[in-house]
């Protein structure tokens, strides 16, 4: 097997030229360093990425309903994935979407799994950066976590 | 109409804003910052992909993660006044300056101060700059305004995407919308090598099998009412072959060709601007033409690290003061871009400091050599492992250093790389 990988180590970005016959015995060319070889081993052997997304906020109905009937209608649009942009004065301090990543990174193969479950997720208000959405992500050891806090709406 | 003063008014609160009023806050100087959204973090609440951050924190955070880190920072500091969703629409200078800062909630609130920071950060290219001909639906966005759409208001902005641009936003975002659901065609590039970070080539396009056109355009738009395709021609010794041109149909256009400081505001105040970088002209202190007034961030010049925008702020807050305590330094010599660079910020030098610039390559090599010349000997030489366009090249020069510098010579700096 031959693949054509260019290392992302440093700004060099050197093109590595990687073969094996089986995995346990990787040759790869093209690298100015060590970091190349290791770089390619692991693109081979288990592809790793953070992996960085949102997930919807809960609007609720105690910070929709000072605002009036139009604002709670237009949230519950929104709830139900009609909806447009709402710009509903009560939401307006809320975000809709919580910036989340991985702790770490996470074999490529799972990502598509962690995705489908981050469309339908939703998480509530108050929230710290840090603060941990998933634990253990598909017996992993990694974790799904907030990147911004969120004070209580 | 409210009337405020302070030592320093901060016009903007992304990250060059945030790290100048924090640095000048607690120098013990009393500042307002202007932020006309309503939170403070700038562009970086919605970058919320990774890679900000390692050079500063030497930790792997994310956009909202590192702004978090300077608006904590700022909310402590007790002589930092924020005043949010209020944009700074004039600015008459003088031995005072006047800011006025328009809100829908407060009104106009006018400040006087004697020093101001531009820290408005830049803005995208857009359709109207690059001219790209047909007809014009609804479809077509800049890159940024799409990642605000998905990333914080929660909208997929269409299901078939072409990127025009290979700019790190762009590269950024093919990952993004393939992450959403979209499908993303194909990255065009007008350039023969690509605008953005190598890193962001391998995980954002390569990853998912996205293919990159370079020297490459797209020469037509279709579409009544929603965006249906776009012609793609390549480009060959500079030359359109429109021969070879083939469509894609697609019904959403992202645009990633490039950033503009955002100097409206200083220009019409009287700023001089540089048409390098689109940002003011400064001396070695990061002070305009005006004085008082100073620049830092992407709307001094546009750089590829928030790391680096934090570390020029906050020196450039540093100035800020020695200028309030009236201590500012002079004289300040000229700098001047050599061969196969594209610019060098600052454009003057203080000799009797450590002297941090900033330039950009306009050429790829391997192996290369700064070479930085005073009054045409050479006086310093760095070797560089690598330059390209997209990546900013950042040295010193510390007193030391220039002690050649002396009243009877020009003192011209210039910088090369060869």
């Amino acid at each position: 097997m031959e693949r054509k990988l260019v290392c992302i180590s440093c700004p060099l970005g050197c093109r590595l030229t990687v073969t094996w016959e089986d995995e346990s015995d990787i040759t790869v060319k093209g690298n100015r360093c060590a970091k190349g070889e290791s770089y390619a081993q692991e693109e081979i052997l288990a592809p790793k990425r953070v992996v960085t997304a949102t997930v919807a906020v809960a609007v609720l109905a105690a910070a929709a309903a000072p605002a009036g009937a139009a604002a709670a209608d237009a949230a519950t649009a929104d709830a139900e994935g009609t909806g447009r942009a709402t710009a509903a004065p009560a939401a307006a301090q809320m975000p809709r979407r919580l910036p989340v990543k991985t702790s770490a990174p996470l074999l490529k193969e799972q990502i598509p799994a962690l995705l489908n479950q981050l469309y339908t997720m939703e998480v509530e208000a108050p929230l710290g950066c840090g603060d941990i959405l998933l634990e253990d992500i598909a017996g992993t050891g990694v974790d799904l976590v907030a990147t911004r806090s969120l004070k209580a709406g | 109409m409210k009337e405020k003063r302070a030592d320093a008014v901060v016009i903007g609160g992304g990250s060059a804003g945030l790290a100048a009023a924090s640095r000048i806050a607690a120098e013990g100087h009393s500042v307002v910052l202007l932020e006309r959204e309503s939170e403070l973090g700038g562009i970086l609440n919605q970058c919320i992909h990774n890679g900000f951050g390692l050079q500063r924190f030497k930790k792997d955070l994310s956009g909202p993660e590192y702004a978090e880190r300077f608006v904590q920072a700022a909310r402590k500091q007790k002589n930092l006044e924020v005043l949010v969703e209020t944009t700074a629409l004039e600015v008459i200078p003088g031995a005072v300056h006047a800011v006025f800062g328009y809100s829908k909630h407060g009104g106009v609130t006018k400040v006087d101060a004697g020093t101001i920071v531009l820290a408005m950060g830049c803005r995208e290219r857009n359709r109207g700059n690059i001219g790209i001909p047909g007809t014009r639906p609804s479809g077509v966005f800049t890159a940024g305004l799409a990642q605000r759409l998905i990333n914080i208001d929660g909208y997929i902005p269409g299901r078939r995407v072409v990127i025009l641009g290979s700019g790190d936003i762009g590269l950024i975002m093919a990952r993004r919308c393939t992450w959403v659901g979209m499908e993303v065609l194909a990255v065009i590039e007008i350039q023969s090598y690509p605008s953005g970070l190598t890193r962001n080539i391998v995980q954002c396009l390569n990853d998912f099998g996205i293919p990159l056109y370079l020297s490459h355009t797209v020469s037509a738009i279709h579409g009544k009412d929603r965006v249906t395709g776009v012609t793609v021609t390549p480009l060959e010794e500079g030359r359109s072959e429109e021969a070879k041109s083939f469509d894609l149909d697609c019904d959403t256009i992202l645009l990633s060709v490039g950033l503009i400081p955002d100097n409206e505001l200083s220009r019409k105040f009287g700023v001089r601007l540089n048409p390098e970088t689109g940002g003011a002209f400064v001396d070695g202190g990061l002070m305009s033409c005006i004085p008082g007034v100073f620049a830092c961030g992407n709307v001094l010049h546009v750089h590829d690290l928030v790391d680096y925008v934090s570390e020029e702020s906050e020196r450039c807050a540093s100035f800020v003061v020695e200028y309030l305590k009236g201590e500012y330094r002079s004289p300040h010599h000229p700098v001047a871009a050599g061969a196969n660079v594209k610019y060098v910020i600052p454009n003057k030098y203080l000799p009797q400091t450590t002297n941090r610039f900033y330039l950009r390559s306009m050429i790829v090599k391997n192996k290369a050599e700064l070479v930085v010349a005073l009054d045409g000997e050479p006086l310093k030489r760095k070797k560089l492992a690598h330059v390209q366009p997209s990546e900013m090249v950042s040295f010193q020069l510390d007193a030391a250093e220039l002690s050649r510098v002396s009243e009877s010579r020009e003192n011209k700096l210039e910088v090369g790389i060869y």
